[in-house]
C-alpha cells in the first residue's frame, strides 16, 4: 500500500495470531512474534516486506502466487513465507540472488498476461501488481504471443487482424459502485477469500482451472448485480489490480491523503478512512484499526455517501409565516432571529413548556448535549427527547433497572468468544451488516445460534451458517418466549446458582424463582399463544444453558412492543440466571439502530435525564449544571414525543426545535404526528433535506453532513468514536454551531470554538465521561465509557467483578398480551423492519445509487395468506390497519408465516407508519411498530391518504426563487 | 440426447443417499452425472440448499471438473488425447481430422446425436500414443482408419 495512508496501516500479510513468543531471526534481524505467526507477518514487524501478491492481511495465507518465497536454513528448497509459520530459532534469509532470481521468474509470467497500460490504469501509484514488478527489479518479458494460435492472454480484446480473443472478457459494470475488469485480473482469489472469509456472503467463486481460471460472481451466466454480492467492498479492498475498482477512483483518480473518521448511518460505528484528492472526498474505506469493524464495511458506509452532495440537499436557510406559503430563502442571521423571537414570543403567550427540543441520533455527542442544553439552560423547561424514544429506550430502562447501565455490556469482539448466540428481534445481516459478518465468523467456527423472530431471516439459514433453533413466535409475544426459556431453566435446574448467589439479590430471585417455574409459563402453556414448539423451545433453552459462553444479541424486535421493557429485563433475566455476564463471549447486547443513538441516550437527551442517565428529580445532579450554566432547571421531567404531540393537539404545546430527525415518517400513527405539527405554530426543522418533517416546519435550517463536522459518535458498545471534518459544512456551518447560533439568538451567551470544548464540559459534569477528552482519542482511536478515574482507559466489559447497580436484579415479567389484537376485520399481523440497502426513513439511501437494490418498499406475505386473497407476485394490495391505511407492492414469500406480514419504512411514499397504531411500551412509550393488526386485499393505485399526502408536501415544498 | 427434465424427487432421491457422507459435493455430483447424463441446472438449487452452499461454490466446483457436463452428451463420447506424447505422434493430426469427419468442434456432438468429441490430457498410454478412449473402452496406436471404425461402429 501507498505512504498517504496513515504509517501503521501497513499490510502485514496475513492475520494477526495469539499465542506464545517464538524468536526467530529473518535477515540477520531478530524478532518475536507469537506462536502461529507466518513468517511473512514476522519479517513485516521487523520491517522487512517480503514481495507478495495473493496475501493480505484480511484472509489467510493462500500459497498461491509463489512470489513471497525465501530460503530456511536447514531446510530444503524455497517455502512460501505466507504459509509458513514460525518456529523457535529458525533462520530465514528473503533476499538472495537465487530468490530475485525465481521472484522475477515468476513476476514475469504473471505480467507475460497482463495489459502494459499502467499510466491509464485506475489503479495506476495504487497497484500491488505495479509495485512488485518495481520491488523484484522485472525488466523484460519474454513470453510472446503464439505465432499462428490465437492470443493466449485474457487481456486483449482482437488481436491485430481484428479476430476476437475467444479468452477476453468484458467489463462488468452491473454494481452500481465499483466495477469488475477480467483483463486485469491475476487470479489471486483474495477477493473470493474475502467475501468468503471477511463478508462470509461466498458470492464469489474461481471458475474453470489453469488458465481458464476466471473469478465469477454467483453462478454460471450471472453478473455481480445479480449474484448473491451484498456490496460491502471487502473484495474491492482485498484486490491488488484495478479489477475491482471503486468508479469513484475511476472517474476521480486515486486519493493523496486520508482522515480517519466514524459512519454515520448503523449503531457498529465503523471507522472509515475518507480518502482524498484535493478537497475532493474520492473514497471512503474501511479502517483496519477501527475496533468496532477491524477494516470490515458494509454498502452502506463503504459507498452510500453520495447523498453529501444530492441535489436535494438545501443549504440555505428558510423561512415562512405559515406552512401553507412557499420557503422563503433568507440569511442565517434573519432565519435565526425570525426562529428565537418566535419561540420566545410563543413562551410569553404560552408558557415556559409550551416549546421544547428532539435531539438527533444521528448528530455528534456535542451537538446532542447542546440541543438539549439549548431545552434545559435556554428553553428553561425539560421538554427534550429523541428518537430512541421510538427505538431502544426500553432498552435504556430495561438493562438499567436490571444491571445498573443503560447499555450493552460486551464489545463486538466478545462475539469471537461465544458458544451459543441467541439472536432475538434483531436481523443483523441487514441492519448491523459489518458485526452480521463477525458473527457468522464465529459461527462458521463452530458456535451454535438460536434465532428468535417472526420471520426466517438469514442467519436462520445462508451459506455456511444454520440456526440450531429458530423459534417463530407470533409478533408481540416475546415475554412469553423469553419467560417460557427462564421456566426451563429454572425448572430443570440449569441455572447458574453460584453466580446468582453471588452477583444477584437471592431473595429477589427466590421470588422470581417461584413465579417462573409457575407451569403457565411452561413452553407447552404458552405453546397456544406463541405459536412456537414447545419442544423446539426447550431445546433452545438448554442449549443457552448449558452450551459454554451465551452471548444475546437483540434489536428493535424486542424493544417496539408495548412490553418492550419487559422483554429486555427478561434477557437480562436469562443472562443472569445462567451467569452469563461479566467475561468475553457472553452479555445482554442490543444492536442499536442509528449511529448515534447510544450517544444520544447518554448526553440527556430524555426529558427526565440529566446526562449519564441521572434523573432530573436529583437536587445535586441539577446544581452541577445549575452552578455551571448559571440557570435554573427544572426539577420536574419534561414532555416526550408523543406527549408532545398530544399536548400541541391539545393547543399547549406550540414550538418546536427538531434536529435530523423526520418524525412525520418515523414515528407510529403518522397521521396523528402531522395533526401535531400542523397545530404548532413554529416548527424548526434543521435537517439536510426538505424531509417530510419539514412540510410542516417554519423555519429550515440547513444541517451538515458527517463530512463537515469534527465531533463523536458513540456506537452499540459505548464506543467513543472520532468524527473528523473531511471537507467544509456545504451549508456554511457545522450543526453545532448552528445550535450555539440559534441560542444566542434566544439571549444566551455560548462561545464554544470547537467541539473539543463541548467535550471537556461534558467531561466535567458527568462522571461515566470524566476521562474522556480529545487528546486521549486521539491517543487511543476510541474509548468504551464508563471512562473515569476507576477506568482510566474505558470499559470494554461491564459488570465483570460486579453489577454497576451493586446486585443484579431479577425482576417479574408477566405477560400482558398487547391490546393490538386480530380479529374478523384485521386478521393478519403486521411487523416491520429494514433491509441492508436502505437506513432508517431512507433520507440518505435513498438519495444514493443504493435504490439499485431497493427502489420500493414490499409486503412480505405468505403464500397462503395471499392465494385466499386473490394476491399474486407484485400486485397493488392495500394495507389496512385501525390507524389507516396505504398500498404496496406484494412480494409472496414462506419467510414469513401464515397470519403474519411484513414490510420496511424506508419510502415516504408507502407511509407504513400511517398503519402503526400509538400502542406503546408501558414504561418509556416506545411505540409498537412490531405488531399492528391488518387486513390486505388487491388494490388499483395509492391510498386516499397517499394522494392527499403527496399532494400537500408538493404544496409545502415550494422555495421561492431567492429575492436580489 | 432428449432425456426428459430430471424430476426434483429423483433428485431428492440421490442427495439423500450421499448427505451423510464427508465431502458430499463430488459424489453427489458424479451420482447425478451417472444418473442422467449431465448435471441438470434444477439440480443447482437443491444441492446449494441441502449442503448450504453457495450457488458460487457450486459453480466453482462444478466448472473446475471438466467431465462435469451441464447437458447431455450423445450416445456415446469419443475422448482424443492431446498431451505431448501423443500430439508428438500424429495426435493432433488425428484429432484435427476426426473433428472435420464429423463435422463439430471440441465437445461438440454429431448431429444424430451418436458421438460427442472431448479433448483428454493423457490416457496414461503414452508407450501406444496416439490413444483415445470410446465410452469405457481405451485405445492405443489409433489411425485414421482405425478411427474410422470406431466411428462407424459408434454411428456416426
Amino acid at each position: 500500500m501507498k505512504d498517504f495512508i496513515i504509517p501503521d496501516d501497513r499490510d502485514m500479510g496475513t492475520p494477526a495470531r495469539v499465542g506464545a513468543p517464538v524468536t526467530l531471526e529473518i535477515d540477520g534481524i531478530a524478532v518475536t512474534v507469537p506462536a502461529g505467526t507466518s513468517v511473512m507477518r514476522a519479517a513485516a514487524e521487523a520491517g522487512i516486506q517480503i514481495p507478495k501478491l495473493c496475501a493480505t492481511d484480511s484472509v489467510e495465507a493462500f500459497g498461491s502466487c509463489r512470489l513471497c518465497l525465501v530460503e530456511i536454513e536447514g531446510r530444503r528448497g524455497t517455502p512460501a513465507s505466507c504459509t509458513t509459520p514460525v518456529a523457535p530459532g529458525m533462520v530465514v534469509n528473503t533476499g538472495t540472488s537465487r530468490l530475485r532470481k525465481l521472484r522475477r521468474g515468476v513476476m514475469e509470467l504473471y505480467i507475460s498476461d497482463h495489459p502494459l497500460d499502467c499510466l491509464t490504469c485506475s489503479a495506476n501509484g495504487d497497484c500491488e501488481l505495479q509495485d512488485m514488478a518495481g520491488a523484484v527489479g522485472l525488466r523484460d518479458v519474454r513470453y510472446e504471443a503464439p505465432e499462428n494460435g490465437g492470443l493466449a492472454n485474457h487481456f486483449e480484446a482482437r488481436n491485430t487482424s481484428g479476430e476476437a480473443n475467444p479468452a477476453w472478457m468484458p467489463k462488468d459494470d452491473s454494481n452500481p459502485y465499483f466495477s469488475y475488469d477480467p483483463s486485469k485480473c491475476i487470479v489471486c482469489s483474495r477477493c473470493v477469500r474475502a467475501c468468503e472469509e471477511v463478508q462470509g456472503t461466498f458470492a464469489l467463486t474461481i471458475e474453470g482451472r489453469g488458465f481458464d481460471s476466471r473469478v465469477s460472481a454467483g453462478g454460471a451466466g450471472d453478473d455481480f448485480l445479480g449474484s448473491d454480492c451484498v456490496s460491502c467492498g471487502a473484495c474491492v479492498q482485498a484486490c491488488p489490480t484495478a479489477t475491482l475498482q471503486e468508479k469513484s477512483i475511476i472517474e476521480m483518480g486515486t486519493p493523496d491523503r486520508s482522515v480517519v473518521t466514524t459512519c454515520a448511518y448503523c449503531g457498529v460505528g465503523c471507522s472509515f478512512k475518507a480518502e482524498m484528492n484535493g478537497d475532493q472526498l474520492v473514497r471512503m474505506t474501511p479502517y483496519k484499526h477501527g475496533k468496532a469493524n477491524s477494516g470490515h464495511s458494509c454498502v452502506k458506509g463503504r459507498f452510500a455517501y453520495g447523498y453529501a452532495h444530492h441535489k436535494d440537499r438545501i443549504l440555505s436557510p428558510m423561512i415562512r409565516e405559515r406552512i401553507s406559503d412557499p420557503w422563503r430563502e433568507v440569511s442565517w442571521e434573519e432565519a435565526l432571529s425570525f426562529a428565537a423571537s418566535r419561540l420566545r414570543g410563543l413562551q410569553a403567550e404560552y408558557g415556559q413548556k409550551s416549546i421544547g427540543v428532539i435531539t438527533s441520533s444521528r448528530c455528534t455527542n456535542e451537538e446532542t448535549y447542546l440541543v438539549q442544553k439549548l431545552a434545559r439552560a435556554v428553553f428553561g423547561n425539560n421538554n427534550t427527547d429523541t428518537c430512541a424514544r421510538v427505538c431502544h429506550s426500553p432498552t435504556g430502562y430495561g438493562l438499567g433497572q436490571t444491571f445498573g447501565t443503560s447499555a450493552g455490556t460486551q464489545d463486538f469482539a466478545s462475539v469471537d468468544h461465544a458458544d451459543v448466540v441467541i439472536v432475538i428481534g434483531a436481523n443483523p445481516t441487514d441492519g448491523h451488516p459489518v458485526f452480521a459478518s463477525r458473527l457468522k465468523k464465529r459461527l462458521r467456527a463452530g458456535a451454535k445460534l438460536i434465532v428468535i423472530d417472526p420471520r426466517r431471516i438469514d442467519l436462520v439459514k445462508s451459506p455456511h451458517v444454520e440456526a440450531s433453533h429458530h423459534l417463530p413466535l407470533r409478533p408481540g409475544t416475546n415475554v412469553a418466549v423469553v419467560s417460557a426459556m427462564a421456566h426451563v431453566i429454572v425448572t430443570e435446574g440449569l441455572m447458574n446458582e453460584d453466580f446468582i448467589r453471588t452477583r444477584c439479590d437471592w431473595d429477589e430471585f427466590q421470588h422470581y424463582a417461584e413465579f417462573i417455574s409457575d407451569p403457565r409459563h411452561s413452553p407447552e402453556a404458552t405453546a397456544m399463544l406463541t405459536g412456537v414448539d414447545p419442544e423446539e423451545l426447550r431445546a433452545a433453552a438448554r442449549l443457552y444453558a448449558t452450551g459454554g459462553n451465551g452471548a444475546i444479541y437483540y434489536g428493535l424486535g424486542v424493544t417496539e412492543h408495548s412490553q418492550g421493557s419487559t422483554t429486555v429485563m427478561g434477557i437480562a433475566n436469562l443472562a443472569m440466571l445462567t451467569g452469563n455476564i461479566g467475561r468475553p463471549g457472553v452479555g445482554v447486547n442490543p444492536l442499536r439502530g442509528q449511529n448515534n443513538v447510544q450517544g444520544a441516550c447518554d448526553m440527556g437527551s430524555f426529558p427526565h435525564e440529566l446526562p449519564g442517565y441521572r434523573h432530573v428529580k436529583g437536587a445535586e445532579v441539577r446544581s452541577i449544571y445549575e452552578s455551571l450554566w448559571g440557570v435554573e432547571i427544572d426539577p420536574e421531567p419534561g414532555l416526550r414525543i408523543p406527549n408532545m404531540l398530544d399536548a400541541a393537539v391539545d393547543g399547549s404545546f406550540k414550538g418546536l426545535y427538531c434536529q435530523g430527525e423526520d418524525i412525520l415518517q418515523s414515528d407510529p400513527d403518522t397521521k396523528h404526528v402531522a395533526a401535531g405539527l400542523a397545530a404548532m405554530e413554529c416548527v424548526i426543522v434543521h435537517d439536510l433535506f426538505l424531509n417530510e418533517t419539514a412540510n410542516y416546519a417554519h423555519v429550515f435550517l440547513p444541517g451538515s453532513t458527517f463530512l463537515e463536522k469534527d465531533g463523536t459518535f458513540t456506537n452499540a458498545e459505548r464506543r467513543i468514536n472520532r468524527v473528523r471534518r473531511v471537507i467544509p459544512p456545504r451549508n456554511g456551518y457545522a450543526d453545532w454551531e448552528i445550535t450555539q447560533m440559534l441560542a444566542n439568538a434566544m439571549g444566551a451567551n455560548w462561545s464554544y470554538a470547537h467541539p473539543a470544548q463541548i467535550m471537556e464540559e461534558i467531561a466535567l459534569t458527568t462522571p461515566s465521561f470524566a476521562g474522556v477528552d480529545y487528546a486521549l482519542l486521539e491517543e487511543k482511536g476510541s474509548v468504551q465509557w464508563p471512562c473515569n478515574a476507576e477506568h482510566p482507559e474505558g470499559t470494554p466489559l461491564m459488570h465483570v467483578d460486579g453489577f454497576m447497580r451493586g446486585q443484579g436484579r431479577f425482576i417479574i415479567t408477566e405477560y400482558v398480551p398487547t391490546d393490538e389484537k386480530t380479529g374478523p376485520r384485521f386478521p393478519l399481523l403486521l411487523t416491520t423492519g429494514r433491509i441492508l440497502s436502505q437506513y432508517n426513513v431512507g433520507a440518505q439511501t435513498r438519495r444514493t445509487d443504493n435504490v439499485v437494490w431497493h427502489e420500493e418498499d414490499l409486503l412480505e406475505i405468505h403464500p397462503h395468506d395471499a392465494e385466499v386473497r386473490g394476491v399474486a407476485e407484485g400486485d397493488w394490495v392495500r394495507l389496512a390497519s385501525r390507524s389507516g391505511e396505504t398500498t404496496l407492492r406484494a412480494t409472496l414469500t414462506d419467510r414469513v408465516s401464515p397470519g403474519v406480514v411484513y414490510t420496511t419504512f424506508h419510502h415516504p411514499d408507502t407511509q407504513a407508519n400511517v398503519i402503526t397504531t400509538d400502542f406503546s411500551d408501558w414504561a418509556t412509550n416506545c411505540p409498537e411498530y412490531k405488531v399492528t393488526a391488518v387486513q390486505v386485499s388487491l388494490s388499483n393505485g395509492p391510498s386516499e391518504w397517499q394522494e392527499d399526502y403527496a399532494e400537500q408536501a408538493a404544496l409545502a415544498r415550494r422555495i421561492l426563487p431567492a429575492a436580489e | 440426447m432428449s432425456s426428459p427434465t430430471p424430476a426434483t424427487e429423483d433428485i431428492q432421491t440421490i442427495l439423500a443417499e450421499h448427505l451423510h457422507l464427508e465431502g458430499p459435493l463430488l459424489p453427489i455430483l458424479h451420482a447425478l452425472q451417472e444418473a442422467f447424463g449431465h448435471i441438470p441446472k434444477a439440480a443447482h438449487p437443491l444441492i446449494t440448499d441441502a449442503l448450504n452452499i453457495s450457488r458460487a461454490e457450486l459453480h466453482g466446483v462444478i466448472s473446475f471438473y471438466h467431465d462435469f457436463r451441464d447437458k447431455p452428451a450423445g450416445r456415446h463420447v469419443l475422448k482424443i488425447c492431446r498431451a505431448e506424447a501423443c500430439q508428438s505422434m500424429g495426435g493432433t493430426v488425428l484429432a484435427e481430422a476426426t473433428l472435420a469427419k464429423l463435422g463439430v468442434a471440441w465437445h461438440g456432438t454429431t448431429p444424430n446425436g451418436a458421438v460427442t468429441v472431448e479433448p483428454v490430457y493423457c490416457l496414461g498410454l503414452c508407450a501406444c500414443a496416439p490413444a483415445a478412449m470410446l465410452d469405457d473402452r481405451v485405445l492405443g496406436r489409433v489411425d485414421e482408419e482405425r478411427m474410422g471404425k470406431l466411428l462407424a461402429e459408434a454411428g456416426a
